[in-house]
């Protein structure tokens, strides 16, 4: 029992990190129909200015809540910014491109950003100074640590408020109203340039806090950690329905649970014959039966072909 | 087409006039050296080219000589970047330039393709650092190390954990890479023959940081001791997550595990983890305070191949001189005959190329630093 709670619980806080990468995905696909591959990369930014202003603030002799909160910021409003300039200067002029181009661009982005944080804090990895609250607690048998927690919660905060915003801001209805239709949404006056971008600065905000807390939860990060992370997390989008933001929430829960589980019982499922090396492998075929019986993903509306 | 096969006739002409220069004993004997001396593990690489280098500069400067003529050794250090595909190409350099032996590389897998390349070209190779078992067991009679194997490691890991430690009930873990997954056998046959119960196998990949569901595996199987084959980006976030859920087995791991990285990573959960390299620390060599003495006043600090690559450089000059050759094919089967006092220890190799009695040494976390605890060596 509290071998199965476990690996529920750690299927839930790996899950709960795909969700807030695969937003950032899905959003931007919704709008553009773009693969922003470059997603992936942003979130390792954002931990890796994370802990570099940490192991400044501790130098500075800071207190660990305050520097909690500024390392924060700091990678937030870098990663907004990196995200402004990824979409001002490697999309927005491929806008009217046929889609292959601004795909090869964004794989190009993601290569660079790997170089670029890769000659800054080396190839090492990088270990993420304790500074989160290291207390370990026990709910139904399983080991809990507060970095989990607060995975958790802030997970379920940021989704409510990104549905919030969505749903119920004039900066949600333009993004709506632009995922419909961007030429029509412009002959009514949205001013589609500016909410492209807030849609990247907020899919890059929230890369930031999912590197961060990816950062703290393995304790170090490397220039190439946002490559498989956002791999995971566009697949976790595209289970749930790209361009469906309770499907990118749901997808992600859903792989991280399917990876752990997996993990954990392939082996007595079948007898022995597969291991855990098969982690992967088993989460991408549950994404393939998905997609061969629903295309458009679990939440995903149908597609109807334009005219 | 025809302009580039005449270049290419030129070019096979040119090569083939150099290696016969050296051939003949001439009075420069070229002696490559590969290894990463850029990126990530350039550090370790410039420590093995170092190690050389102070053995080259001190055997020219003892005028040495082969088959009574006077000679100079000379050292072409190669960058292979640790990567295999670099690695071929700089072998096939290295080959075309003429040199009479290589010391290298560095990683084995840059090792392993290189030697067929050597092996091919009639070239002796000695790597100072590669471990994994296959380098010396591709029936290549040019393929030599100068440090313990993999298998050699495995069946100490194994003896250790059982009988030093105790264990009775080991989980095993391994990355799926050679290195890895070699070793993770290699501990897996030796526990078992001593009658331990392996409870667990579990695997991850080089990439991963989470392994929480594995862990949770093992915890369900209430092993004494965890074993991961592996390196230390995995190492170090595997044994927090250990402690994380609960776990309070011992940690045991290869040299891939024992480095300071891996204490930096893991932070306190690293107290009281087991590691093993291959090689004594330097204060216990025999030789060793002498050549670290010699080496930092030269280069700074050592970190790690230096003084293996310093006693391959010695090994190869001995066989020529005694030789009285630099030409591979007569000196090979006198260096396979090598009965050589290093730095490092005692090397004689057995019909593989493998040290015949490589030691290992078995260290532990203690207060944040690797403190070394036991060393094996057959006698």
């Amino acid at each position: 029992m509290d071998i199965l709670a476990q690996q529920i619980l750690n299927g839930l806080v790996l899950g709960s990190i795909y969700a807030v990468v695969a937003l950032g995905y899905t959003m931007v696909y919704g709008i553009l129909e773009l693969i922003n591959f470059a997603h992936g990369e942003v979130t390792m930014m954002g931990a890796m200015v994370a802990i570099s202003v940490i192991g400044l603030g501790l130098a500075a002799g800071l207190p660990a809540l305050p520097l909690i909160v500024l390392a924060m910021l700091a990678a937030i409003a870098a990663c907004m910014l990196l995200g402004l300039g990824i979409e001002r200067f490697a999309y927005r002029p491929l806008r009217r491109a046929p889609r292959l181009a601004p795909l090869i661009t964004a794989i190009g982005m993601s290569i660079l950003l790997q170089n670029i944080a890769m000659m800054i804090w080396g190839k090492q990895y990088i270990p993420f100074p304790p500074v989160f609250p290291q207390g370990e607690h026990r709910i139904l048998g399983a080991h809990v640590t507060d970095v989990q927690i607060i995975i958790l919660i802030t997970t379920v905060l940021l989704m409510l408020a990104l549905t919030l915003l969505v749903k119920h801001t004039r900066l949600g209805r333009a993004m709506r109203a632009i995922a419909q239709s961007q030429p029509v949404a412009q002959l009514m006056g949205v001013n589609v340039n500016a909410v492209v971008a807030a849609t990247f600065a907020i899919g890059s905000a929230l890369a930031a806090v999912a590197g961060v807390l990816v950062a703290a939860n393995y304790g170090q990060a490397q220039y190439y950690m946002g490559f498989l992370l956002g791999l995971k997390a566009f697949s976790a989008a595209v289970l749930g329905g790209i361009g469906n933001i309770a499907g990118a929430m749901l997808g992600g829960l859903l792989l991280g649970l399917i990876e752990s589980l997996g993990a954990g019982y392939i082996g007595q499922l079948t007898g022995g014959f597969l291991g855990s090396n098969y982690q992967d492998v088993f989460a991408f075929f549950v994404l393939i039966l998905v997609l061969v019986f629903r295309p458009s993903g679990l939440l995903g509306e149908r597609v109807v072909e334009r005219a | 087409m025809k302009a580039l096969s005449l270049a290419v006739c030129a070019a096979l002409f040119l090569t083939g006039c150099g290696h016969k220069a050296s051939d003949q004993g001439g009075d420069v004997v070229k002696i490559g050296l590969a290894a990463p001396l850029t990126g990530p593990q350039a550090q370790l690489g410039q420590d093995m080219a170092n190690g050389a280098r102070l053995a080259v500069d001190e055997i020219n400067a003892g005028h040495p000589q082969i088959g009574g003529k006077p000679v100079t050794f000379r050292l072409l250090a190669e960058d292979d970047q640790a990567d295999p595909k670099t690695a071929t190409n700089v072998a096939q350099r290295l080959v075309d330039d003429g040199v009479a032996a290589v010391i290298g590389h560095m990683n084995s897998g840059t090792t392993i393709p290189a030697s067929r390349i050597y092996y091919q070209a009639g070239i002796a190779q000695i790597s100072p650092s590669a471990t994994a078992v296959k380098y010396t067991h591709q029936g290549f009679d040019t393929a030599f190390r100068v440090m313990a194997n993999d298998a050699q490691q495995g069946t100490v890991l194994g003896d250790f954990a059982v009988k030093t430690l105790g264990a009775h009930r080991i989980a095993i873990i391994d990355d799926r890479t050679a290195y890895g997954q070699g070793l993770a056998d290699q501990f897996e046959r030796t526990v078992k023959a001593l009658g331990a119960d392996v409870v667990d196998r579990e695997y991850t990949t080089d990439h991963s940081t989470d392994f929480m569901a594995i862990l949770t595996n093992i915890k369900a199987k209430k092993p004494d001791l965890v074993f991961f084959g592996g390196m230390d980006p995995q190492a170090g976030p595997m044994i927090r997550q250990m402690r994380q859920l609960g776990i309070s087995a011992k940690f045991l791991g290869g040299d891939g595990v024992r480095t300071p990285q891996f204490i930096t990573l893991a932070g306190p959960a690293a107290e009281g983890a087991y590691a093993s390299t291959p090689g004594l620390p330097i204060g216990k060599m025999p030789k060793g305070p002498e050549f670290q003495a010699k080496y930092t006043a030269k280069y700074g600090p050592i970190q790690q191949y230096a003084p293996y690559a310093y006693d391959a450089v010695y090994v190869l000059a001995g066989a020529m001189e005694k030789a009285g050759s630099a030409d591979p094919k007569t000196f090979l089967p006198v260096l396979r005959q090598t009965d050589y006092q290093g730095v490092t220890g005692p090397i004689r190799f057995d019909a593989n190329g493998d040290l015949t009695q490589g030691a290992i040494t078995l260290y532990q976390v203690q207060k944040g630093a690797w403190v070394p605890l036991q060393t094996f060596q057959k006698h």
